[in-house]
């Protein structure tokens, strides 16, 4: 796929490597430089910790790929390789197309989940110095944003400190957005209209990489790579991650009496209003449990959601 | 669910900072043996509430009934625990506070710590452990003493979906046993598992009810399509648009959707300030 075949580092994989799944689209023939940011066999070793382990990942133009994981699955060290401030130990890293350099930094745009932004300065001021930085042009402020130029940052409430972190990172028109959590904090339609934004960078070809701990925000991904323990375990688009993946569905009059054997029992137990739930279960077991404590229950199997697919893939 | 247990809560409670009205006229409940989610952005005035309800803070107006101070557990934002003191230091000093035997503390602490799964790490500083391993230990510390009423401040917030999935597990065992459980939170699919929900804006009632009733209660009629609907309000859910048709019309090229608490809570936010449609 990618036009340069030669690995980086000594330890090249082989190529085509079998068992793990590669649902990347097919790009564009056309497209003369492949993604905007490519991970191939990415690996990085701390010691005797294998931090990534072989991770594919490619972002296209136009597209919101999400990056799901837990703590400690290398989502963290995966950024940080393709910022450039952690070279691979094996495979190799892309920003397009040639390695992470302050040259290929200058058209990314990353805003981290601490925003990154000066608290002592104003909102106006924190614009200027990042244009300076980046060479590029100021933002233009609108609405509310434009209300508090003069602001200093730690006054403003956080969902509007969010979105001048996002103005400041979209200032150069960056090529490719690294988002962190982005919608963390805010309420609801501050979330919708921070995702307008994401959504309107995409639309005008600029990728996109979000990387979440809260996956209703996956579900605004077109893709999503899921890493668990370094390694990608899932990927593709949200309906594709979940497949026919199932959960447990137990319905009963006296839920605690069933959420206390079925938990007692070690079993994954959810509850959601009155209704218990075990992702990952077999129906049978669920019901034998529940009749020898003397429970009557309607258990049946219903398609997992997204976030039990995931606790199951992760652990 | 027998109508004699006891709901806590509050009616008509305002609490002012100063000038500053953080919560205005909010009634809410907590019964026995459930989990109700507070919901809210920054500054909506989640913590107040959950302060009021704990009595840390004195009401401006209204009233709050909750259980003596020595049945009630609360874990507050941020970290919540002693980062110098061990695991095990951390579950003992809180049972300690809330006398406990020494029998009974043992008992409690080595449930906890099978339950939190923990006991590995009960030598640790707490500092030392991750963020979502904290939280955990903080919810074993606020129900130690098995408290009538449970108050959470934002327990999952920067917590991994493994963790977030084991607190919330922990809070329904909680529920189980009888307690009432309040947790604050900022998202709406986490919302979708409490009983009931209250979401919260700008110190004010936006929503209240169980989530069936909740998305029951919104006006019109929420729609999407590819391209972004005249003349009404819309948001992005994905690639696609939604929008909000207060008349119940479709509009060309858009389809009604199976709602759900996210996109109720932007028509709530959308029907109180349309000047923020824009």
């Amino acid at each position: 796929m990618t036009h340069e075949e030669g690995l980086e580092s000594a330890s090249g994989r082989p190529a085509g490597n079998s068992g793990r799944q590669d649902r990347r689209p097919a790009r564009p023939a056309s497209s003369p430089v492949g993604p905007l940011a490519a991970a191939d066999g990415a690996t990085r070793r701390f010691g005797e910790l294998l931090a990534v382990d072989r991770v594919d990942l490619a972002v296209a133009a136009g597209e919101v790929v999400g990056l799901i994981g837990a703590n400690g699955s290398g989502k963290t060290t995966l950024i940080r390789m393709l910022l450039g401030l952690v070279a691979p130990t094996a495979g190799r890293v892309r920003l397009f197309g040639e390695p992470p350099s302050r040259r290929t930094r200058a058209r990314l745009g990353y805003v981290p989940q601490s925003l990154g932004l000066y608290e002592d300065l104003t909102v106006a001021e924190n614009l200027a110095f990042s244009a300076a930085a980046y060479g590029g042009s100021e933002a233009v402020l609108q609405g509310e944003l434009a209300e508090a130029r003069d602001l200093l940052v730690r006054e403003l409430p956080l969902g509007l400190r969010r979105r001048a972190a996002f103005a400041i990172a979209l200032a150069h028109h960056p090529d490719l957005l690294v988002l962190d959590e982005p919608t963390s904090g805010v309420d609801p339609l501050q979330r919708a209209r921070l995702w307008e934004t994401i959504r309107a960078s995409a639309e005008q070809g600029a990728g996109v990489l979000v990387t979440t701990h809260h996956l209703g925000e996956a579900e605004q991904c077109d893709r999503l790579v899921v890493l668990a323990s370094g390694r990608v375990v899932a990927a593709g688009t949200l309906d594709e991650v979940v497949g026919d993946a199932t959960a447990v569905e137990v319905r009963t009059p006296t839920w605690e009496g069933a959420f206390g054997a079925l938990d007692l029992a070690g079993l994954p137990v959810s509850l959601v209003g009155r209704t218990l739930r075990v992702p990952g279960a077999d129906p049978g077991r669920v019901g034998r449990l529940l009749a020898d404590a003397g429970i009557q229950a309607e258990v049946a199997p219903v398609p997992a959601s997204f976030e039990e697919t995931f606790v199951v893939l992760a652990t | 669910m027998s109508p004699s247990r006891a709901a806590w809560g509050c009616q008509g409670l305002s609490v002012r900072y100063g000038a500053k009205l953080a919560l205005e006229d909010v009634t809410f409940e907590a019964p026995a043996g459930t989990v109700a989610a507070v919901v809210g952005g920054d500054g909506a005035g989640k913590t107040s509430l959950l302060r009021a309800l704990a009595g840390t803070v004195r009401p401006a107006a209204g009233t709050v009934r909750r259980p003596p101070a020595r049945r009630l557990g609360y874990v507050s934002a941020g970290p919540g625990v002693w980062t110098d003191l061990t695991v095990d230091e951390n579950l003992g000093f809180a049972g300690r506070a809330y006398g406990l035997s020494a029998d009974e503390l043992d008992r409690r602490v080595g449930w906890l710590l099978d339950r939190t799964g923990l006991a590995e790490a009960r030598d640790r500083l707490a500092g030392r452990l991750s963020g979502g391993m904290r939280q955990k230990l903080a919810l074993a510390m606020a129900v130690a003493h098995e408290p009538d009423l449970l108050i959470l401040d934002e327990p999952t917030t920067g917590v991994d979906p493994v963790s977030r999935a084991e607190l919330w597990r922990l809070l329904a065992s909680s529920a189980a046993d009888g307690a009432a459980v309040v947790v604050a939170t900022t998202y709406l699919d986490e919302a979708e598992r409490a009983a009931t929900v209250l979401l919260l804006d700008r110190g004010r009632t936006l929503l209240a009810g169980t989530p069936d009733e909740v998305l029951a209660a919104t006006p019109g009629l929420v729609v999407e399509g590819a391209a972004r609907p005249e003349g009404i309000p819309s948001w992005r859910r994905g690639a696609r648009w939604r929008a909000w048709s207060p008349d119940g019309s479709a509009p060309p090229g858009t389809s009604p959707v199976t709602l759900d608490l996210e996109d109720a809570a932007i028509v709530a936010q959308l029907r109180e300030d349309p000047g923020r449609a824009a």
